[in-house]
């Protein structure tokens, strides 16, 4: 004999979902413009079905059966596909919570003649449904960290662009703080271009970080010993005056470090080491008759 | 006599949290009207001592305040750590020494950056260094 839940949501189905469905059109955050009414639709049908299909009698009380696994596949992949397009949490949430306003709506409506009854089966059908919406902001947090995790990589590789200047010199603008991770960034693109393009020497051009503590000096001492290894030298520009205080208070020693106020006068250092000239041109008047 | 003026809390348990913590005191010293320099100089020490209180103290609390002292306004920072605590201080503070492999200027450096530096540690309880940068020191 079959619990009379079960044998609701098996002959109900198609009302559960009718209801849903209205539940979700009705409300005013639906965003047609990420999602279709048909899409939404379809992944309502989709998790409405299976739902039915696992539910038995016995593990309606135990959330946590396997039985569910294909249902919490569903919502997982449902909340992480809306956590990419740009949907809200509430509007995620709601997606899950109106399934169960459909379900007690329909409840209610079967049971109405057993108050008892309906609060033991609505009291389940809560806790299940608790727990899938719980399971649906995990992967929706999931799904955005993600894409935080992704930017992340994305702006520590746009941050440490290498560009050859000359010839045989290459700069590199660090922007922001030199921490160990971007620090490791900087050092392999650095010396992985110093193979590919041959150059023998590197610009380090820190105009752009906002201090240098000791941390910092200590990661920009072990990329220039780096870059020495590699046969290149490597100058050290962009030092602001405050900076230059700072250091020297701090007492570190860059004395073996070829250091320059400006990007311009570490590039005038490296065209005299290279033994190149850079002169005005002197153009011949033409003159008209 | 030295008087708070304001003071905030900031709670550091992660590298990620060192550079909103310097950006915290960067604004409060811009807001006092100090100089680029003495700023400068007071976000590299509150960088150290940071970076320092993740490494040996595994985060802790800071406080950062505006204080007055007669006619000179300033800002001191307090980092607090429940670390392992220094065993030796006097040898701490000395140019080049570190039991990380670092290069040993964190704390000498910090003293030599600011106006008052402070340093109480208690071997298994923890680290509290404390320091004031003054607007016109």
């Amino acid at each position: 004999m079959h619990s009379k839940t079960f044998t609701i949501l098996q002959k109900k189905k198609n009302q559960i979902l009718e209801l849903w469905l209205n539940n979700q059109l009705a409300d005013e955050g639906l965003r047609e413009d990420l999602i279709s009414n048909q899409d939404l639709r379809a992944s309502s049908e989709e998790l409405v079905d299976v739902l039915v299909s696992s539910a038995s009698d016995d593990n309606l009380e135990n959330p946590e059966s396997s039985d569910f696994d294909p249902v919490l596949e569903i919502l997982a992949g449902v909340s992480m596909t809306r956590a990419r397009q740009g949907f809200s949490p509430r509007e995620t949430g709601l997606f899950v919570l109106g399934l169960k306003e459909a379900l007690l709506t329909v409840l209610q409506e079967e049971m109405s003649d057993s108050p008892a009854e309906l609060y033991t089966e609505s009291l389940k059908i809560s806790r299940l449904l608790d727990s899938f919406s719980i399971v649906t902001f995990e992967t929706f947090i999931k799904g955005r960290e993600d894409v935080i995790l992704r930017q992340t990589d994305e702006i520590a590789e746009i941050s440490t662009p290498v560009i050859r200047v000359w010839d045989g010199i290459l700069a590199l603008p660090i922007i922001g703080t030199l921490d160990s991770a971007r620090t490791q960034v900087v050092m392999e693109n650095l010396l992985q271009e110093i193979v590919e393009t041959g150059s023998s020497i590197a610009i380090l051009d820190i105009s752009g970080v906002p201090a240098v503590d000791s941390l910092v000096a200590q990661h920009l001492i072990k990329t220039v010993s780096a870059t020495r290894l590699m046969g290149a030298e490597c100058i050290i520009s962009g030092i602001r005056p405050e900076i230059a205080q700072t250091i020297v208070h701090l007492g570190i020693d860059l004395s073996s470090i070829i250091t320059k106020a400006t990007l311009a006068s570490a590039l005038r250092y490296a065209f005299s080491s290279l033994n190149l000239e850079v002169k005005k041109a002197i153009r011949e008047k033409v003159s008209i008759r | 006599m030295i008087i708070s003026l304001s003071k905030d809390v900031m709670t550091i348990t992660r590298d990620q949290d060192v550079v909103p913590f310097r950006n915290r005191v960067k604004e409060k010293a811009v807001k006092i009207k100090m100089g680029l320099v003495n700023q400068t100089k007071l976000i590299t020490a509150a960088s150290e001592l940071v970076r320092n209180m993740l490494k040996y103290g595994n985060g802790g609390e800071t406080y950062i305040e505006i204080v007055s002292r007669g006619r000179d306004t300033g800002i001191r920072l307090t980092f607090k750590d429940k670390g392992p605590g220094i065993a030796d201080i006097s040898l701490a503070m000395q140019d080049g020494f570190s039991t990380g492999k670092s290069l040993g200027l964190g704390l000498p450096g910090t003293r030599r950056l600011v106006n008052e530096f402070d340093i109480k540690s208690e071997i298994g309880k923890g680290t509290t260094v404390s320091i004031i940068k003054w607007v016109n020191g």
